[in-house]
């Protein structure tokens, strides 16, 4: 490997793959065989953290920047005058084993510009897994994205080296992806999706058969979805979501705000704002959907097609909902416990517990770490002391923003700082 | 009456066996002490404790019947924090979970559980940390080379992690400030001590030691920790937060050029 041209492509394909958000390197169930290197059983870990906060876990790079499409908000497109470099199968795989050698990162993260044609790409992915699998006895991580019209076969195998395989769908919807995407085609990415999803289907059902059945994409599928590009509305990405979600069992859906990068007069301009709170809210709204009991249309629906900003998904709710409330924590369920504002999941299992013990009042709440900003006026407890008054929704939102002010704004970070 | 004051070890197995000598001798005020922080108090009587294995193995057994899993790593992970005073509040705690029919390791409301719990949380993000933030450098001598420097004794939770992870290589991870390391030679892994040379800097990759291909990885891995960050996105609050200042000087991507 010769350092210094090394070096160069890296520069380069590490910089265009960056934009990609997808992260995370946890809900494998690969261990360590045969002394070989590397486990990823366990929890994903963010070794480091770039300047902007988000968690650096996979050597995350492109294969190649060269591309034969166009889309218009991607670095990678053909039309974008940037230098472009091409990593050799072999200098991917020095890379991804010295670095996970060192413990810089959980395994590899592998997306590529399509260069001829969607095959003969996706080949190249899936040579580079195999060879860290098969030659290097690697039991780290790796996701392979997924080329957009790759054939059933290649996914097939693509599965076989991976933990997770992901398409990103990118655009919300058809129309947008039209608009910005002329030679992508939507089905193009359903196809390779359906594929892997039939695949996992197929390997959890054999594999209560034959035990030794050989793991396929153990950590499943997942997809990205760009936000504030093409004008989608909340209710529209959320329903999009919902559909992968359940039609494709993806693992995961991750929403990046459209950090600009052309002059096209399609997209926001440069220097226009990264949609930073949106994409935490649309997180949020993602979390409550998977964690918390939330129907999709309870949060987002034709007469809230927007997240507000200035709360979070769940207190909007709340809000909208009074006559839910208050909960009394002592004999609510854990459904309902989880619908408090301003209640985590831990909070509510800290709740279940410490409520076996005695009935609890606000100062047992206090002691036992529970915040009560904002979830003092949604609950009630075994006090004497009547904290909730009858105040209306807006009388609420008032007093929790007026009481949480800093803490609101320290919020504007990023997602990741929230749900890692 | 005076507390009586039970010097320890340092050890685990040591405290184990203070709080049976407790038990034993049904003592009502006792204080506990490592013998490397205990001072001699005027007015209290000092008991010096040999470490038994067989009866802090009984104490432990016991508690583990007592508490849930987790309630009993809670407090070896306390334990481990080395914060002063902590072997009193593990007492406290310990003569409650003997006292109750329940299982207490949840009672919040009870301060010596709440503050295990809060310390145990502590030492477990500092576990975490060493897992994340251990970074290796190849040295001549064909061994990846940590050092280290937590704010809590978690070497012995972090063993079993990186035996699993980096089974076909030699490592060792040494902990600057206490002064032992855990050392890999492929079969199991021990405490060791080591000997570094006099001007040894610990944040340097000094080529005495490293292996050539060293530099080049380091520089890769500083190269593209750069490229990956998105300048419009730029929060360095945020990143100081999950990368606190106190690890940098052993972080190659946080090396100066
Ligand atoms: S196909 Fe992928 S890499 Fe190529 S321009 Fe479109 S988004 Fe970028």
């Amino acid at each position: 490997m010769s350092f210094e041209r090394t070096q160069e492509k890296l520069k380069i394909l590490a910089d265009a793959a960056k934009y990609d958000v997808s992260c995370s390197s946890s809900g494998s169930s690969r261990t360590n065989k045969n002394k070989g290197l590397g486990d990823s059983s366990g929890m994903g870990i963010c070794h480091s953290y770039t300047e902007d906060g988000r968690c650096v876990s996979l050597l995350k790079i492109l294969l190649t920047n060269h591309c034969i499409f166009d889309c218009a908000y991607c670095v990678t497109r053909k039309s974008n005058d940037i230098k472009r470099a091409a990593f050799k199968v072999q200098e991917v795989v020095d890379l991804t084993i010295n670095f996970y050698r060192r413990n810089y990162i959980e395994g590899l993260f592998l997306s590529s510009g399509i260069f001829k044609n969607a095959d003969y790409t996706m080949e190249r992915l899936v040579s580079v897994a195999k060879k860290l699998r098969l030659e290097e006895n690697f039991n780290g991580y790796i996701h392979l994205k997924s080329i957009p019209g790759a054939s059933d076969e290649l996914m097939r195998e693509a599965g076989l080296y991976a933990d997770r395989l992901s398409v990103n769908i990118e655009i919300p919807t058809e129309a947008g992806l039209k608009k910005l995407a002329p030679d992508k085609n939507r089905a193009d990415f359903i196809k390779p999706m359906l594929k892997v999803k039939n695949e996992i289907v197929q390997y959890k059902a054999e594999k209560k058969i034959i035990k030794s059945t050989p793991k396929y994409a153990p950590a499943g599928q997942s997809t990205q979805m760009i936000i504030g590009a093409s004008g989608e509305n909340d209710f529209q990405i959320m329903q999009t979501s919902n559909y992968f979600y359940k039609s494709y069992n993806l693992k995961r859906v991750y929403y990046s705000g459209y950090v600009p990068i052309s002059y096209d007069e399609r997209l926001p301009q440069i220097g226009s704002a990264v949609p930073m709170m949106r994409e935490n809210r649309l997180y949020q709204t993602d979390w409550l959907m998977r964690f918390y009991g939330f129907d999709v249309s309870e949060i987002l629906n034709l007469q809230h097609q927007n997240l507000d900003l200035d709360i979070d998904p769940k207190l909007s709710w709340a809000l909208r909902n009074l006559h839910e409330f208050p909960v009394d924590v002592n004999t609510a369920d854990k459904r309902m416990l989880a619908r408090i504002p301003g209640l985590g999941m831990k909070s509510v299992y800290k709740i279940l517990n410490a409520r076996r013990f005695k009935r609890l009042n606000w100062e047992h709440l206090k002691k036992i770490g529970i915040a009560l900003n904002r979830a003092q006026y949604f609950m009630v407890c075994d006090s004497n002391q009547f904290e909730r008054r009858d105040l209306s929704a807006e009388k609420i939102k008032g007093l929790i923003l007026q009481n949480s002010t800093s803490k609101y704004t320290k919020t504007l970070s990023n997602q990741l700082s929230l749900f890692g | 009456m005076s507390d009586k004051k039970l010097i320890y070890d340092g050890t685990f197995d040591g405290f184990l066996s203070s709080v049976f000598y407790v038990f034993e001798n049904k003592i009502k005020a006792a204080t506990i002490e490592n013998e490397f922080v205990a001072q001699s108090g005027l007015f209290s009587k000092e008991i010096n404790i040999i470490t038994e294995e067989e009866k802090a193995n009984r104490v432990w057994a016991g508690l583990k019947s007592k508490l849930s899993a987790r309630g009993s790593y809670q407090l070896y992970y306390a334990f481990l924090s080395e914060q002063n005073g902590v072997e009193n509040v593990l007492l406290d705690y310990i003569r409650y979970a003997f006292s109750n029919a329940l299982n207490v390791d949840k009672d919040f409301s009870h301060p010596s559980v709440l503050k295990i719990a809060q310390i145990a949380k502590m030492v477990g993000r500092e576990k975490h940390r060493m897992e994340a933030f251990v970074r290796f450098r190849l040295t001549k001598d064909a061994i990846y080379f940590a050092s280290v420097e937590p704010d809590f004794n978690v070497l012995p939770l972090i063993s079993k992690h990186f035996k699993g992870r980096y089974a076909d290589q030699k490592w060792i991870i040494y902990d600057i400030k206490r002064n032992y390391g855990l050392s890999y030679d492929l079969k199991k892994v021990e405490i060791i001590n080591l000997d570094f040379p006099a001007k040894f800097d610990f944040t340097k990759t000094d080529d005495n030691f490293f292996a050539e291909q060293e530099f080049e990885f380091q520089k890769l891995w500083q190269d593209y920790f750069k490229s990956t960050n998105i300048k419009s996105r730029k929060n360095m609050r945020l990143h100081i937060r999950h990368v606190p200042k106190r690890y940098w000087k052993y972080l190659s991507e946080k090396q100066p050029d």
